[in-house]
């Protein structure tokens, strides 16, 4: 690495030099230096249109943040129930708008704290549900006839899903009326996250009776977020997020309109939740391309006629991945400028990372930095009071242009294929994104990537930030719990309760009501969840290296 | 370049591996493809084996050096029991290295317990790379 050596002038004089360098973004487009009116080929009314007009790209509401801010969600949790409970309430104080809970490794993947492959792993990462038990005390006087809660969970998304019905019911909070999100896209795990308990077609039926029990019972529940912000965290570019997102998006409209429901009864709860990454201009072009081609696609392939159908919804993050363990403090700009992209490229909600995230879990002062940096750019910067500011841009439009252009050219490839499903069986997916993610690497190795404090301009030592520690107390707590609860519980109305959902597993039948019945009886996450692993089995991915 | 003679004497088996519930991936399959991009014979243990049963691959497959990487906060205790269970085996001499989110104090301890390297974010690839060399080295020598 020879830039180790060089001093700070040395890189000064370097970037100043650059200008003859050609330049490139995460999707490997190769940029001119400056764009004019010969970059964009402008048809207003069908290709951009004002907003809340077809096909949307300029955003999908007519007042967009005059009318409503984006939703501040903060994503949260760690150790116990109670913990969290804590956390929860105390963001809700702050002027949070909207709960989003984060589990712990052990409940993403169907485990019970007690279980032998949990040890070390329990409310680290996130809360540990093991039972309906514990998401009593989460949500523990929260007014959920009130507020929003979106549930980052995948595999087992069926079963936290009943149990918030649950803990709603008894709190008289009627399912109609429960609002929130389960994030629910398998797809996207076996692409990116690799968190899956069955082989894809057990999970897409699952899915399937998610999607049609919710459009019959729990209208107000998003029970899928179609989401790109994994992929492109396991290294996709800017074009491979918009293109593997949007595929898994059509590929669930299929799935609901074979199983015999109308385009436009279900596909308005359809969500997508999309990463917002350090390129500025490339990432509000990825937006603004997502909103115009699921609209155009909804419209003209799958027959959609209620607009709400062709809307393009999405959450954003800021990326993780563009966070640096050095100099933690510079990650405070780094989401400033991501989460800038995001409200430019019109998102219904943000979340912004906390500057500790490549240390730890957040710690408090990080969080609340993170929720204010929203704030500013919502009350003080000016840029919610015109909205799709950089419209019409040259840039911005050909940038646009081109997205779209290139993510149809995956969506061909994945077509040929046979679809997402077989792109994921035969590795294409899995190995496009490392293949991109080691690139990126290389650049960064060979110093054409920098990143500040990395890289470039890098410290000798950097000093220990104070960060939130968990210990192993909640794993005690919970493993305590669970042996009471065992001990408590109706078990012969949990064995009868289990093997009815085997029985419905195995057949065709919708499986909703069986897991809400098992859930209500205090079956464990595990119990359930072994339920499915013995009548679907496993999987094990495709060689990818 | 140190390390091109050892390469061309005797190339390093190097087995990678997550060995705790974490499907964050991206690095572990960077590392692999650098490994064998340096000329290392590359295995993967594809996703969330058991340490019990990462050390018992790395036994089978006789490799010098099993590196393991996580970023879910169970490094403290899947790496030191990947290294129990290679010694169970009589495999003491198969060098551990680790990486991840790990932080400073937790490298110490790690450290302690005969697990090298524990790499950051944001470590070059060069680094871990010269780090397996010298541990593998290192193996050869108490081989003989």
């Amino acid at each position: 690495m020879p830039q180790k050596n060089k001093g700070k002038w040395a890189y000064r004089q370097e970037i100043g030099n650059a200008s003859a360098v050609e330049r490139t973004n995460s999707s490997e487009f190769k940029l001119k230096d400056f764009y004019g009116p010969k970059d964009f080929k402008e048809n207003y009314d069908s290709k951009l249109a004002s907003p809340g007009e077809y096909p949307y790209t300029r955003g999908i509401h007519k007042d967009m943040y005059r009318g409503k801010l984006w939703t501040m969600r903060m994503f949260s949790g760690f150790g116990t129930p109670e913990d969290t409970n804590g956390r929860l309430k105390l963001l809700l104080s702050q002027g949070e708008t909207g709960l989003s809970v984060a589990f712990d490794m052990p409940t993403l993947y169907g485990l019970d704290a007690n279980s032998e492959r949990a040890h070390g792993e329990v409310g680290k990462c996130g809360v540990n549900v093991s039972s309906l038990k514990d998401m009593e005390v989460i949500f523990k006087g929260i007014p959920l006839d009130r507020v929003s809660t979106s549930m980052t969970i995948n595999a087992p998304a069926n079963i936290l899903t009943a149990m918030y019905a649950v803990v709603g019911e008894k709190g008289r909070v009627k399912k109609r009326d429960l609002a929130g999100t389960v994030q629910a896209d398998i797809l996207k795990e076996y692409i990116a996250q690799k968190e899956w308990l069955y082989p894809p077609e057990a999970h897409m039926r699952i899915i399937r009776d998610m999607m049609v029990y919710c459009t019959n019972s729990m209208p107000k529940w998003n029970y899928i977020s179609i989401s790109g912000y994994h992929i492109r965290e396991a290294g996709a570019s800017a074009v491979q997020e918009l293109a593997f997102t949007l595929a898994d998006g059509f590929e669930y409209v299929k799935l609901g309109i074979e199983n015999g429901l109308d385009v436009d009864s279900f596909t308005p709860r359809l969500s997508f939740f999309f990463n917002s990454s350090i390129n500025f201009f490339e990432e509000i072009a990825k937006f603004r391309a997502a909103r115009r081609i699921w609209a155009r696609e909804m419209k003209e392939t799958y027959g959609a006629k209620n607009d709400r159908s062709m809307k393009l919804r999405f959450h954003s993050q800021t990326s993780g991945y563009s966070l640096t363990w050095q100099q933690p403090l510079n990650n405070i700009v780094r989401t400033t400028v991501e989460g800038m992209a995001a409200i430019m490229g019109g998102t219904q909600s943000l979340h912004t990372n906390s500057y500790d995230e490549a240390w730890a879990l957040p710690s408090e002062q990080a969080v609340e930095v993170a929720l204010r940096t929203q704030q500013i750019l919502a009350y003080e910067t000016g840029i919610p009071d015109v909205i799709d500011p950089l419209g019409g841009s040259y840039y911005i439009e050909n940038l646009t242009d081109k997205m779209e252009e290139e993510a149809y050219k995956y969506f061909h490839t994945i077509n040929g294929m046979g679809g997402v499903v077989k792109a994921i069986k035969n590795g294409y997916l899995q190995r496009e994104i490392a293949a991109t993610a080691y690139a990126q690497q290389r650049k960064v190795e060979s110093g054409e990537a920098k990143i500040v404090g990395v890289n470039a301009f890098a410290n000798k030592n950097e000093e220990p930030i104070n960060v939130l520690k968990i210990d192993l107390k909640a794993e005690r707590i919970q493993r305590k719990r669970l042996e009471e609860l065992k001990a408590k519980r109706n078990s012969n109305r949990v064995q009868k309760s289990l093997e009815k959902l085997k029985e419905v597993y195995s057949g065709d039948e919708n499986s909703m009501e069986s897991i809400i019945e098992a859930v209500k009886n205090y079956a464990t996450l595990e119990e359930i969840t072994n339920v499915g692993r013995e009548v679907f089995g496993g999987w094990k991915e495709p060689t990818i290296l | 370049m140190e390390g091109t003679n050892d390469t061309l004497k005797r190339r390093i088996r190097i087995l990678v591996a997550k060995p705790a519930l974490d499907g964050h991936d991206r690095g572990v399959l960077v590392l692999a493809k650098a490994f064998r991009d340096a000329g290392m014979e590359v295995l993967y243990a594809g996703l969330l084996p058991t340490p019990e049963k990462v050390a018992k691959i790395a036994v089978d497959e006789d490799v010098d050096v099993v590196a393991l990487s996580l970023h879910n906060s169970a490094h403290l205790s899947a790496f030191p029991e990947v290294k129990k269970w290679l010694k169970k085996l009589g495999a003491s001499d198969i060098q551990v290295v680790g990486g991840g989110i790990i932080p400073p104090a937790d490298r110490k301890r790690l450290e302690k317990l005969g697990i090298t390297g524990n790499f950051g974010p944001g470590t070059p690839l060069e680094q871990v790379i010269e780090h397996v060399r010298k541990v593998a080295k290192k193996k050869w020598k108490m081989d003989q």
